[in-house]
C-alpha cells in the first residue's frame, strides 16, 4: 500500500464516524426540517403526504406566507428581538466592570476570578430559573419590600413574578457569563503601555476608557453579544416558567407548533427563520468586530 | 486610582451577587422547615427525606444517569476522533458539523431531530433522547480534545512511525496517552451537559419518557416546593464534583490564557 494511499486510509478511519454520525443525527434531520417547511400540514399533525392522491407533489410556500399575513408572528418576532437586545445590553453593563477587574488582577488570582463566574453557569439551566422563581415570588422579601413601598405612594401592588421583568432579569442571569468570557479574553491582551502613554499625555481616566480601553475591547463586546443574543433570542423555558400571558417568545410560538397545534411546517418556518436571523446577527457582529478592530488586536 | 479601584471591586462585587445569590438561596431554603420557600423558619431534612420517596423523581435521575452515561462514552470516543481528525488534516465538511450544532440555537436542533424520529417511526424515549445528546456533545469534546492537541510535540508521532510503528500502533501508543487528560475532561463535559440538557430532550424525549429536568420542569410548572430545592442541590453538588474531578484531570480546561 503506498505511503498516500495509506494516508488517506487514516485519515477516513478518523473522521468517517463521527463525520457520518452527525451527517445522519444533525445534517439529514436540518434538512428535512427545510423540506417540511415548504409541505402542508397533515389532517391529525405532522405532514401531509408527499405526494397526494391525484399524483401532485405537495411542496408550497404556504407556511412562508402565514408568516406575513398575520401581524401577530412579526409582532413576536420584534418582541424576541427586543428582549434579546436588552439583554444583551444589561450583560454588557454588568460584564465589563467584572471583565475589566478580572484582567487587572494578579495573575495567580485571575483563573479563580474567572472560575467563579463559570461556575454558576454549569448548575442545571432550570435550577437558575427556580431560583429568580422563589426571589420574585409573592411572599418573598423582594416583593414585600416592592409593593411596601408601592402602598407608601399609595400605588397597587404588583406581581414581580410571571411580568416580562422576571423574564429579563432572568435572561440576563442566565445569560451573563457568556459576555464575561470573550471580553476578558479581549481585555487580557491589552497593552499596559497605551494607558500610561494616553496619562503621560494628560488623558484623563474618563478619557483613557473611552478612547483606548473601550474601542480596543471592541472585538470582544461584538463577540460577547453574539454569544448572548443568539440563545436569548430562541429561548422558551424562561417566558414558559416566569412569564405573564403577554410574554411569549418566538421560542414559545415554535414550541406551541410541534407540541400543541403540530403544524410541523409552520413550526419548521419559524424556526428556520430564528436560525438564520441569528446567525445573520452574529455574521454581522464577527464582521463589524473585525473591521472594527483596532490594530494592536487585529493580529 | 484607589477610588477608581474601589469603584470598580463594588460593580464586580454586585456582579458576583447577582450571580450567586440565588443558587444560595435555593441550597439554603432547600433546609427550611417551611412549604412556602418565602422565609426562613427552621432547619429540617425532610425535603430530603421526601425525595428518597419521590418515585417519579427517582425513575428520572435513573433515566438522567443511563442517557449521560450512553451519551457521552459514544459522544467521547466520536468527538475525539473529530478532534484529532480536525488538527491533523485539513477538513472542509466536519469543522463546520462538529461545530454548528453548538452555534445554533437549541431549539432548532430539537425540532429538527423530532421531526426526523417521528417521520422514520423511532418511538420517542431514552433512546431518541441519548442518540440527541450525542449529536451535540461531539462538538464540545471535539474542541476540548483539538485544543489539547494543540500543544503536542508531532515529532513524537513522526518518530513512531520512523521507529515502524503503523498509524494505529501510534495512535494507541503515543497520542492517545498524551490527550488522555482532554478526553477524560471532555467525557465529564458530555456527562454534565447531557444530565443538565432541557431544550433538546424536551422535544425529542416524548411524552412516557422523564429525565431530571423534564421532571423539575413539570413540578415548577405547577408549583413552587422545597423539594425541587433538594434535588436541586443535590444535583449541584453533582456537577460541582465532575468539575473538580475534570479540572483536577486536566487543569488547562480552566486556565484562562
Amino acid at each position: 500500500m503506498s505511503a498516500r494511499r495509506e494516508s488517506r486510509l487514516e485519515r477516513w478511519t478518523l473522521a468517517g464516524p463521527p463525520l457520518a454520525y452527525l451527517v445522519v443525527f444533525f445534517a439529514i434531520p436540518t434538512l428535512i426540517m427545510v423540506l417540511a417547511s415548504f409541505r402542508t400540514p397533515g389532517d391529525f399533525g405532522g405532514l401531509a403526504p408527499l405526494v397526494g392522491p391525484d399524483g401532485s407533489v405537495d411542496l408550497n410556500l404556504d407556511s412562508y406566507r402565514r408568516l406575513f399575513e398575520d401581524t401577530v408572528y412579526l409582532e413576536v418576532f420584534a418582541k424576541s428581538v427586543l428582549y434579546a437586545t436588552i439583554t444583551t445590553l444589561a450583560c454588557l453593563a454588568l460584564a465589563y466592570p467584572l471583565a475589566v477587574l478580572v484582567a487587572q488582577s494578579p495573575r495567580k488570582y485571575r483563573d479563580l476570578l474567572l472560575l467563579l463566574v463559570i461556575l454558576p453557569f454549569w448548575s442545571n439551566f432550570l435550577i437558575r430559573v427556580y431560583a429568580w422563581m422563589i426571589i420574585l415570588g409573592p411572599n418573598a422579601a423582594v416583593a414585600n419590600a416592592v409593593n411596601a413601598t408601592l402602598a407608601a405612594f399609595g400605588a397597587e401592588p404588583v406581581s414581580l413574578l410571571f411580568s416580562s421583568f422576571a423574564v429579563l432579569v432572568c435572561l440576563v442571569y442566565v445569560h451573563l457569563p457568556f459576555m464575561v468570557l470573550p471580553l476578558y479574553a479581549n481585555l487580557e491582551k491589552h497593552d499596559r503601555a497605551l494607558l500610561d502613554a494616553a496619562q503621560d499625555l494628560g488623558a484623563g481616566a474618563w478619557q483613557r476608557f473611552w478612547r483606548i480601553t473601550f474601542p480596543l475591547s471592541l472585538p470582544g463586546v461584538y463577540a460577547g453579544a453574539a454569544l448572548v443574543f443568539i440563545p436569548a433570542l430562541g429561548i422558551f423555558a424562561i417566558p414558559d416558567i416566569l412569564g405573564g400571558p403577554n410574554d411569549s417568545l418566538i421560542g414559545n410560538l415554535i414550541k406551541q407548533q410541534f407540541l400543541e397545534t403540530r403544524d410541523w411546517p409552520f413550526g419548521s418556518v419559524l424556526s428556520i427563520v430564528l436560525t438564520v436571523a441569528a446567525l445573520a446577527l452574529a455574521g454581522f457582529a464577527a464582521w463589524v468586530g473585525r473591521r472594527g478592530a483596532p490594530e494592536p488586536i487585529r493580529a | 486610582m484607589r477610588k477608581r479601584r474601589a469603584a470598580l471591586w463594588t460593580a464586580a462585587l454586585v456582579a458576583y451577587a447577582f450571580l450567586y445569590l440565588p443558587l444560595a438561596i435555593v441550597v439554603v431554603y432547600s433546609f427550611n422547615d417551611s412549604r412556602l420557600n418565602a422565609e426562613w423558619v427552621g432547619f429540617t431534612l425532610d425535603w430530603y427525606r421526601k425525595l428518597a420517596h419521590n418515585e417519579e423523581m427517582i425513575a428520572a435521575a435513573g433515566n438522567s444517569l443511563l442517557i449521560a452515561f450512553a451519551a457521552s462514552v459514544v459522544s467521547t470516543v466520536l468527538g475525539t476522533m473529530a478532534g484529532v481528525a480536525m488538527h491533523r488534516y485539513r477538513m472542509r465538511l466536519l469543522p463546520i458539523l462538529v461545530l454548528t450544532p453548538i452555534a445554533i440555537p437549541e431549539i432548532l436542533m430539537g425540532v429538527a431531530l423530532l421531526i426526523f424520529f417521528v417521520l422514520l417511526n423511532v418511538t420517542l424515549g431514552l433512546l431518541s433522547v441519548a442518540l440527541a445528546h450525542i449529536a451535540f456533545c461531539i462538538g464540545f469534546v471535539a474542541i476540548v480534545v483539538r485544543a489539547r492537541l494543540a500543544g503536542m510535540d508531532e515529532s513524537l508521532i513522526e518518530a513512531a512511525r520512523d521507529c515502524g510503528a503503523t498509524p494505529g500502533k501510534a495512535f494507541w501508543r503515543i497520542t492517545l496517552p498524551l490527550i488522555m487528560p482532554g478526553v477524560v475532561a471532555g467525557a465529564l463535559m458530555a456527562f454534565t451537559l447531557s444530565i443538565d440538557d432541557f431544550v433538546i430532550t424536551f422535544f425529542t424525549a416524548g411524552a412516557g419518557t422523564v429525565t431530571l429536568p423534564l421532571q423539575i420542569y413539570s413540578m415548577i410548572k405547577i408549583a413552587v416546593t422545597p423539594e425541587v430545592n433538594a434535588v436541586s442541590t443535590l444535583l449541584m453538588l453533582l456537577t460541582l464534583l465532575l468539575i473538580v474531578v475534570a479540572t483536577r484531570i486536566s487543569p488547562s480546561l480552566l486556565r484562562s490564557s
